[in-house]
């Protein structure tokens, strides 16, 4: 196995927590404060890695594995994703169908977790993430296949970079489509502003801060690090979608850094204009994103 | 050809729209903003061959669908003093479900089908049989008597989709008489939607299976 491939894991690993950063500090800027530092996501994370978490009684080990199987499973996922020019580190027909599983495995240890501290209000929080999430995966799934059958292959590493080609020209719309479904799952996934507030602080309210709310310490920075990671995967996802390749290698890394944090920039921009939707109307939204990305796959038939 | 593309999937997601949409003003500008983008159709989909009867025919078409309805239809709403709520008999998500699911057996459809080969897009065909069965699907599921006036333009949209598919075939004066009709079907409409409403004091047909003479 060639060593570079792991340069797009590196550089994940580093650098994704700067993107709720660029998030935090476009909202500041709309709002006309000046914003916390664009590196406070790093700060976060090394105040919480040097204190002790604390244990509830009524918790059992499920809650403290909960952070560490969620990152691992963020880790994994992220080596399926191809990034710039460098292929996925792991590769094989119908990979998108895995990565889709570890998204739901971490989904998963987190709301067991969230479930194993008893708490009626994490015990919301975590059913309003699995209907919001079952809502999301058709439309991930089915914008994935649509991408698929628009490359003729079923492994991300060739799908992308096939898609990103010349395929704008004949099939605009449906890449299009695509497109707009991503960027709903993406906020969606990530509990950005349409369907959750990431700043909110009434439990009611929340969706997934409230479920990691009795996490602390270094249990909790693997969250933070885990949900910075989330967004860097589904960010790749977009941008490797548009982007079309360029013959340079570090052309081609450097474009794709800057459609990263171009990205951060417009779900900050996305954040600041729109108001959180209602919690009836999420399903509808949702299903939207779902209904645009099976129109695009039935588009993409012809 | 891409124009035609993008018309064909603006259409949709009006369609689309339409179905989830709980507002009747905002239907009412969709469903405005639909034929506008239909009246561009013939122009920007048949452009290599522009003459003076699509130039008429995409006049007509933007000035009735695009201005006369959406103005009469707002008269309607505020004469006949509707609430804006659309009250359907099946409810928002899963009118979007089942829209996703006819475009899904449109296309379907489209596939066992023989087609004339002159078709402006493949998507033309299947997309218009959509708008058609939107419409249908509209009609029949939102009890008031305005909403239901709008699914039966978003079917009539359907045939017009169709009708200038093939275009150069069918001649103009059909046309003409299709949105005539149309025109004449939505007068009629909004006059009756009228007079249910001062004899009823609302315009709710679920409960005019009740009525006995």
């Amino acid at each position: 196995m060639k060593i570079e491939l792991f340069i797009p894991l590196l550089l994940a690993m580093t650098l994704a927590p700067l993107l709720p950063g660029i998030i935090n500090r476009t909202k500041a800027v709309f709002a006309g404060r000046r914003g916390q530092p664009l590196l406070q996501t790093y700060f976060d994370l090394w105040k919480l890695l040097h204190k002790n978490a604390v244990y509830s009684r009524t918790t059992t080990w499920i809650f403290r594995a909960g952070p560490m199987l969620g990152l691992a499973g963020i880790i994994i996922a992220l080596t399926l994703v191809p990034f710039a020019s460098f292929p996925a580190i792991v590769a094989f027909p119908a990979d998108f169908f895995f990565l889709a599983c570890l998204l739901g495995l971490m989904r998963f240890v987190t709301v067991l977790a969230a479930l194993d501290t008893g708490s009626s209000f994490e015990g919301m929080g975590a059913s309003r993430e699995i209907f919001f999430s079952a809502l999301v995966e058709p439309a991930l799934l089915v914008s994935l296949v649509t991408l698929a059958r628009q490359a003729k292959n079923l492994s991300l590493s060739i799908i992308f970079p096939a898609v990103s080609g010349a395929h704008w020209l004949d099939a605009g719309p449906v890449l299009a489509l695509v497109f707009i479904a991503l960027m709903i799952v993406l906020l969606a996934e990530n509990a950005r502003i349409p369907v959750d507030d990431p700043n909110t602080h009434l439990e009611l309210t929340m969706i997934h801060e409230v479920m990691v709310l009795d996490h602390g310490g270094p249990d909790f920075a693997f969250i933070l690090y885990g949900s910075a990671l989330k967004l860097w995967l589904f960010a790749a996802l977009i941008v490797e979608m548009i982007l079309p390749p360029l013959n340079s290698l570090w052309l081609n890394l450097i474009f794709s850094i800057g459609g990263m944090f171009l990205l951060a920039l417009t779900v900050g921009v996305i954040e600041s204009v729109m108001a959180r939707l209602r919690l009836l109307l999420v399903p509808q939204l949702l299903v939207g994103a779902g209904a645009l990305a099976a129109m695009a796959f039935l588009l993409g038939l012809r | 050809m891409i124009f035609t593309k993008l018309i064909l999937v603006l259409l949709v997601l009006t369609n689309l729209k339409l179905l989830g949409s709980s507002r009747v003003g905002s239907s009412i500008r969709v469903v405005a903003a639909q034929g506008i983008a239909l009246g561009l159709l013939p122009v920007l989909g048949h452009a290599h061959e522009l003459s003076i009867r699509f130039g008429l025919l995409a006049a007509g078409t933007i000035a009735i669908k695009g201005i006369v309805f959406p103005w009469f239809l707002f008269r309607a709403v505020r004469e006949a003093e509707v609430t804006r709520e659309i009250e359907p008999y099946v409810g928002y998500v899963a009118s979007l479900i089942s829209g996703v699911a006819i475009l899904a057996v449109s296309f379907w459809m489209c596939m066992r089908l023989p087609m004339p080969a002159s078709l402006a897009s493949s998507w033309l065909a299947p997309i218009a049989i959509f708008s058609i069965f939107a419409g249908l699907f509209l009609i029949i599921s939102r009890k008031r008597a305005l909403s239901q006036v709008l699914g039966f333009l978003v079917l009539e949209n359907g045939v017009y989709t169709f009708g200038v598919g093939l275009a150069p075939q069918s001649s103009l004066l059909v046309e003409a008489g299709v949105l005539l009709d149309v025109f004449v079907a939505v007068f009629v409409m909004g006059i009756t939607m009228f007079h249910i409403n001062r004899e009823f004091d609302h315009i709710n047909t679920e409960q005019m299976s009740q009525l006995k003479d």
